[in-house]
């Protein structure tokens, strides 16, 4: 097991050699993924371990991928999509163009559930998804729409759970234990890499979706997150949190509203 | 059994369960008296769809206040605190929780495991682990990590465990400090609470 000086030791290198700043990432689940990776790549000592990342920059690439968490599925929460597809979507329907940002996306499940309502509702052709995240590997995923078919029974029962009356398996062609989803879906989706840690605000955006990535940071990371939110949405655009995270910490509550039970924000000032 | 271990300092009091631990839960709760003298921290395998039922029953039938886990919720003495669902929960050194949603840990997310470790680590022999019934091994790798660090453990009796597999498991393999019955667990709390001693 690594100790915790040997952690901060290799989170000040990762940073003094690549820039990566993981200072600020919650420690109980950081050293658990650091201590993951360094077991599955059969290492024994901590200062071989520090040795590789120092001087392997592709080895160091591989460590940041394997320690930023990956686990994402489509309509994670359905009471929360159903929520974005009754309440949220059709409000920013109205407006002449929609820009979201799916800051922190993983592997796009959640960019594809976003394209799959919009589709439905009619509101696809003049929307953009921006998608994000600190890990380029996942970006590639995210981009060819291919996920394991294994999940999608369960993505199903939670597209119909989330409103969704569709045959969902019109959106997807099943081969070789894979499910490849309808160009049509990422037609208006825009990848690019972006670190929530160092990054600044690139764009306005009317909806912005970060779920399960703020539970990573420690609170003075995750104020300086929302207030880069604040800085890119809109005036009264939406913040959409995971369930069991919130703002109220992060930004003056007087600028925003929250949306019924969800953890759903609204921006009034 | 080590009828002659003393617990005094105890800080947290963590509990994990599967399948049939509900009832166990339900036979120990209500009967604990507030206040108490340590956090009580539930972590049982339950479906996702049960989000809110779990906290609601603990809640109404129990003495001691259920707090809502959320991120970085500060663990305080006197509360009860449970795993959300489909979330791991983990123990931070300012004594706050933290939540997390990497791979499912024995096909469980919330797994008892992961909790049970976090907690040693940073409770070491402050912190009390009992596992209940369930049919699954998670649970076996948190009770020796939890003794490693000082702590000290209980599993439930499999005899009076409406599923033997995983407190059997434990006991085989990580030889916990007590074996109690439900009706035990719940004497052996009365014990440790400094409130009410």
């Amino acid at each position: 097991m690594i100790e915790d000086i040997e952690l901060e030791t290799l989170i000040n290198e990762v940073y003094e050699y690549y820039g990566f700043d993981f200072g600020s990432y919650s420690r109980a689940s950081l050293k658990r993924r650091v201590n993951r990776v360094f077991y599955l790549d059969g290492f024994k000592h901590f200062h071989e371990f520090l040795s590789k990342v120092r001087t392997d920059e592709e080895y160091c690439k591989r460590m940041i991928d394997e320690i930023t968490v990956n686990v994402t599925e489509m309509f994670r929460d359905p009471s929360f999509y159903l929520t974005l597809r009754k309440e949220i979507l059709p409000l920013l329907g109205t407006k002449p163009f929609i820009r979201i940002w799916h800051a922190g996306c993983s592997t796009g499940e959640e960019v594809y559930s976003m394209a799959i309502m919009l589709k439905e509702l009619g509101l696809l052709h003049k929307s953009i998804l921006y998608a994000t995240d600190i890990n380029a590997t996942v970006l590639e995923t995210a981009k060819s729409g291919i996920f394991p078919l294994r999940m999608i029974k369960d993505y199903a029962d939670n597209y119909r759970d989330s409103g969704g009356q569709e045959d969902f398996s019109d959106y997807y062609i099943a081969n070789y234990g894979f499910a490849k989803f309808n160009e049509s879906l990422s037609e208006k989706m825009v990848f690019s890499q972006h670190n929530l840690v160092s990054d600044t605000s690139f764009n306005e955006f009317d909806l912005i979706m970060c779920r399960n990535v703020l539970i990573y940071f420690d609170n003075n990371l995750q104020k300086r997150v929302i207030n880069l939110f604040d800085d890119s949405l809109a005036m009264l655009g939406f913040i959409a949190l995971g369930t069991k995270e919130t703002i109220k910490y992060s930004i003056s509550p007087t600028k925003y509203k929250q949306f019924d039970k969800e953890k759903i924000w609204r921006k009034i000032k | 059994m080590e009828e002659n271990k003393i617990i005094k300092n105890c800080k947290v009091v963590i509990i994990g369960g599967s399948a049939g631990s509900l009832q166990a839960l339900l036979n120990i709760l209500p009967f604990i008296e507030s206040p108490i003298s340590f956090a009580i921290v539930i972590v049982v395998h339950r479906k996702n769809s049960d989000e809110q039922t779990l906290e609601d029953l603990i809640a109404l039938r129990s003495k001691v206040d259920v707090k809502e886990v959320e991120d970085k919720v500060a663990l305080k003495t006197g509360f009860i605190y449970i795993a959300p669902s489909n979330y791991h929960l983990l123990f931070e050194k300012d004594e706050t929780l933290s939540l997390d949603t990497s791979e499912k840990i024995n096909y469980s997310r919330p797994s008892i495991d992961v909790s049970f470790e976090s907690a040693a680590e940073i409770y070491g022999s402050e912190l009390i682990g009992i596992l209940l019934s369930g049919s699954n091994s998670d649970g076996t790798v948190g009770i020796k990590a939890i003794k490693q660090a000082g702590g000290t453990t209980v599993v439930q009796n499999p005899l009076s465990a409406e599923m033997s597999f995983m407190p059997n498991n434990a006991i085989l393999h990580a030889s916990p400090d007590f074996i109690l019955k439900t009706e035990e667990i719940l004497e052996f709390l009365k014990g440790i609470n400094q409130e009410t001693a």
